[in-house]
């Protein structure tokens, strides 16, 4: 049956084919890898792409969405924009609303974010003793959003053996599939 | 009506507050080239709505308070009619720069949510000039 043909399909793969099918599946990875560099070149953003991980700005975003960032230098942060943060020393991007900005003449700026579904700002997120955002803190502004797609990764994150069994998966594909 | 109060949320340091209350009117149209329609097309999920005050102070040159928000889902009628609408959230400014501010501008924006695509923030045509005395008010209990 189909477990025969598949034996019999790696017995006949010799050295050269399986070393083309590696190459085939590095070149996928490699474009890949270069398309999502182009996008941190053309959006500014160290993360152009990020995935929703909290409630916090229901219903208007819920988690698992997904959303595309631009970073743009010139670009001015104003009240109402949605942005993207870290907070300073921690890895966890942020996804909220500016609430407040205080802009001096020179360019430096300073604002304050809220989440939609939140009571509170989001003052007690920040570091000890930290009241202001500051652009260094920005990773991007969300430009536009897909629902439900950022799900794949949460699900990845929460259930690594899930994340394995796809990549075992995706890789039995790739290195048996057959160039007709 | 203006009054210097600790900002107990924020820096420990005396700073202007500001009491604002307002009404609003408001038709929330949807004015792509230059024709209006209705604001809930196919692709609008919802609208987040706020209303900001923008000023310039001497400590700093563009300042800009979200004073109150409201979400209207898809199916609520975009018709504003709000009357007597105290602010959400303590307009403080960044230092003493509301006295006698004669040139604070409340304008109404909203940020469309659609189902799937572009996040575009919008701001309303019309806006508000309010100006804030010379002094402020100073009251016995808080």
């Amino acid at each position: 049956g189909a477990a025969m043909d598949l034996f019999g399909d790696l017995r006949r793969m010799n050295k050269r084919q399986l070393y083309y099918q590696v190459l085939n599946f590095a070149m996928i990875v490699s474009s890949a890898l270069m398309i999502w560099k182009g996008l941190i070149v053309i959006t500014g953003s160290e993360s152009p792409i990020v995935v929703v991980l909290s409630g916090s700005m229901e219903p208007a975003f819920h988690r698992g969405d997904l959303l595309f960032l631009t970073n743009f230098h010139d670009d001015p942060i104003r009240a109402g924009e949605i942005v993207v943060f870290k907070v300073e020393g921690r890895d966890i991007p942020i996804v909220h609303r500016v609430i407040k900005v205080h802009e001096k003449g020179n360019g430096n700026i300073k604002f304050l974010t809220k989440g939609d579904n939140n009571e509170v700002d989001d003052r007690g997120l920040y570091k000890e003793g930290q009241n202001w955002l500051e652009k260094k803190d920005v990773v991007g502004r969300a430009r536009g959003f897909l629902p439900y797609v950022g799900m794949v990764t949460i699900i990845m994150n929460d259930y690594p053996k899930f994340k394995y069994a796809l990549l075992a998966v995706m890789g039995a594909y790739v290195l048996l599939k057959r160039e007709s | 009506l203006r009054k210097n109060v600790e900002d107990f949320t924020g820096p420990r340091e005396r700073s202007d507050l500001g009491f604002v209350t307002f009404d609003i009117t408001a038709d929330i149209l949807n004015g792509k080239n230059g024709l209006q329609t209705f604001i809930f097309d196919w692709n609008v999920k919802q609208l987040f709505l706020y209303l900001s005050a923008e000023y310039s102070t001497k400590n700093n040159a563009l300042n800009q308070v979200v004073l109150w928000d409201k979400i209207m889902l898809r199916g609520d009628n975009p018709r504003l009619s709000l009357k007597d609408m105290k602010s959400k959230y303590f307009f403080f400014d960044d230092g003493n720069g509301l006295k006698g501010n004669r040139n604070i501008t409340l304008t109404l924006s909203w940020n469309v949510v659609p189902n799937a695509g572009i996040l575009p923030l919008v701001t309303g045509s019309g806006h508000v000039s309010v100006p804030f005395p010379d002094t402020y008010e100073t009251t016995k209990s808080y």
